[in-house]
């Protein structure tokens, strides 16, 4: 399998607080969906920003497909082989359509216009095309989130909490959309999420982040089913208390 | 009376066009970016949002005088007093603060995560600027309206340095004092209700705005 992305010694501290301290490193592969679990405050959206390239390690060196990225770089070229849908979509004052748009504007990229009318169909959007981002729910504004972040057809898309705040039927639809897109496009997948349940149904891998490291990877459903620390044990059982 | 109307109109929309394009750059750099000096600068955009016009007129008449700071350098491109010109310098000194407070409220107010999201899907710091402004529109549409309020009503810089001459610099603030003075309450009133039209209408503007802007 090919590593698309190696973390090696990564560390980074806000204050006086470890937020992440990969000693052990981390390799994830291209087209995994590699889903990360853990208590809140554990490292896993700060994780998420440094494979975004929106953030820096003050330590460890981050690889990305063979370029080790270094802080005199301009991380712009390698952040738009990556983006991000959030727990919280903060879309623009404007309509769906244009929403899912502002990605290819922002690359000059016109002729990636025919992938929305698919998309929308695809997230069930269709029908609000033209209403104005404000109006939505947060079951549809996390769609269209979705939804623009898949238009640029990334080689890694970064997922935090995407379902988190929404009902069962846009939590499955979302699910369903993860599912496809690792599967036609071999789209590098990394789900930050507490809900094991839903990492069980998605991810090839799964690690445990505590307090800024990783505690355990492994194969799903190998993580769930023989877990070797007994933190993973405890954390997969429900009896972990955070 | 067409000709003052006219006037006015030139020199508070050249003062407002010149205001925006200082203020609304700096207002967006000082709601976006964190320095050292910030609280600084933001107390000195506050205060210049009180100046009050007849001190900026003094000012601008001291700089611009013949006995003054730059009157006696005698350089073809700074204005010389009495003129438009240094009406219009007045009115930018007035409205840019304004323009500038109000455009980093405005900025200021936008979601933060905005910012991030809009980083992660690519754009360049440029792009990202000009999201949050877009965000930020109906703010900075209240900036230049309410700088534009400040500067057509305000009488004491444009009387100061523009001096009140007639088919020159007389404007409409100007001109209602004037006919005041003379006793010809008529056209004092004419002009008076003009001049309450125009800072209705950009009142009724701001507020309409900021309706918008509230709507869910």
């Amino acid at each position: 399998m090919t590593v698309i992305y190696e973390l090696r010694h990564v560390r980074k501290a806000y204050g006086q607080r470890w937020a992440l301290n990969l000693d052990e490193g981390l390799d994830i592969y291209a087209g995994e969906v590699l889903a990360i679990v853990g208590p809140s405050g554990a490292g896993k959206s700060t994780l998420l920003r440094m494979l975004n390239f929106l953030e820096y390690p003050d330590s460890g060196s981050i690889s990305f497909e063979g370029h080790s990225m270094t802080e005199s770089d301009s991380p712009l070229p390698l952040r738009r082989k990556v983006t991000t849908v959030f727990q919280h979509p903060a879309l623009l004052s404007t309509s769906v359509y244009q929403n899912i748009l502002y990605g290819l504007q922002l690359r000059g990229k016109t002729d990636g216009k025919a992938a929305i009318q698919p998309l929308l169909q695809r997230l069930g959007l269709a029908d609000l095309a033209n209403a104005q981002a404000r109006t939505l729910s947060g079951g549809e504004a996390q769609r269209v989130a979705l939804a623009r972040a898949l238009v640029l057809q990334p080689d890694v898309l970064l997922m935090d909490e995407p379902t988190a705040n929404l009902d069962p039927y846009n939590a499955l639809l979302i699910e369903e959309v993860i599912r496809e897109i690792n599967r036609e496009r071999r789209t590098t997948i990394v789900l930050v999420t507490h809900n094991i349940f839903q990492a069980r149904r998605l991810a090839h891998r799964v690690g445990l982040i505590l307090n800024g490291s990783f505690v355990e990877i492994d194969n799903n459903p190998a993580f769930f089913e023989s877990p070797r620390d007994a933190r993973t044990r405890a954390f997969v059982n429900g009896e972990m208390v955070y | 009376m067409w000709e003052i109307i006219g006037l006015s109109a030139r020199v508070s929309g050249i003062a407002l066009v010149i205001s925006a394009v200082l203020g609304v750059p700096l207002g967006a750099f000082l709601g976006l970016v964190h320095f050292r000096g910030q609280r600084l600068a933001y107390a000195l955009i506050y205060t210049g949002m009180g100046l009050p016009p007849v001190v900026v007129g003094l000012s601008v008449y001291i700089l611009l005088s013949n006995n003054g700071i730059l009157g006696p350098l005698h350089i073809s491109w700074i204005p010389r007093l009495f003129t438009v010109p240094a009406m219009i310098i007045a009115q930018v000194i007035i409205a840019t603060p304004l323009v500038v407070g109000y455009t980093m409220s405005a900025v200021a107010e936008v979601d933060p995560s905005l910012r991030t999201q809009v980083k992660a899907l690519g754009a360049t710091d440029f792009q990202i600027t000009l999201a949050v402004l877009r965000e930020a529109r109906m703010g900075v549409l209240v900036a230049l309206v309410g700088g534009l309020g400040s500067i057509i009503s305000e009488v004491g810089s444009v009387m100061m340095v523009g001096g009140n001459i007639q088919h020159s610099t007389r404007v409409l603030t100007t001109a209602i004092m004037l006919e005041t003075r003379q006793g010809k309450y008529d056209m004092a009133i004419g002009l008076g209700m003009v001049l309450l039209m125009l800072s209705f209408g950009i009142n009724l503007s701001i507020t309409l705005l900021q309706r918008k802007t509230s709507k869910p």
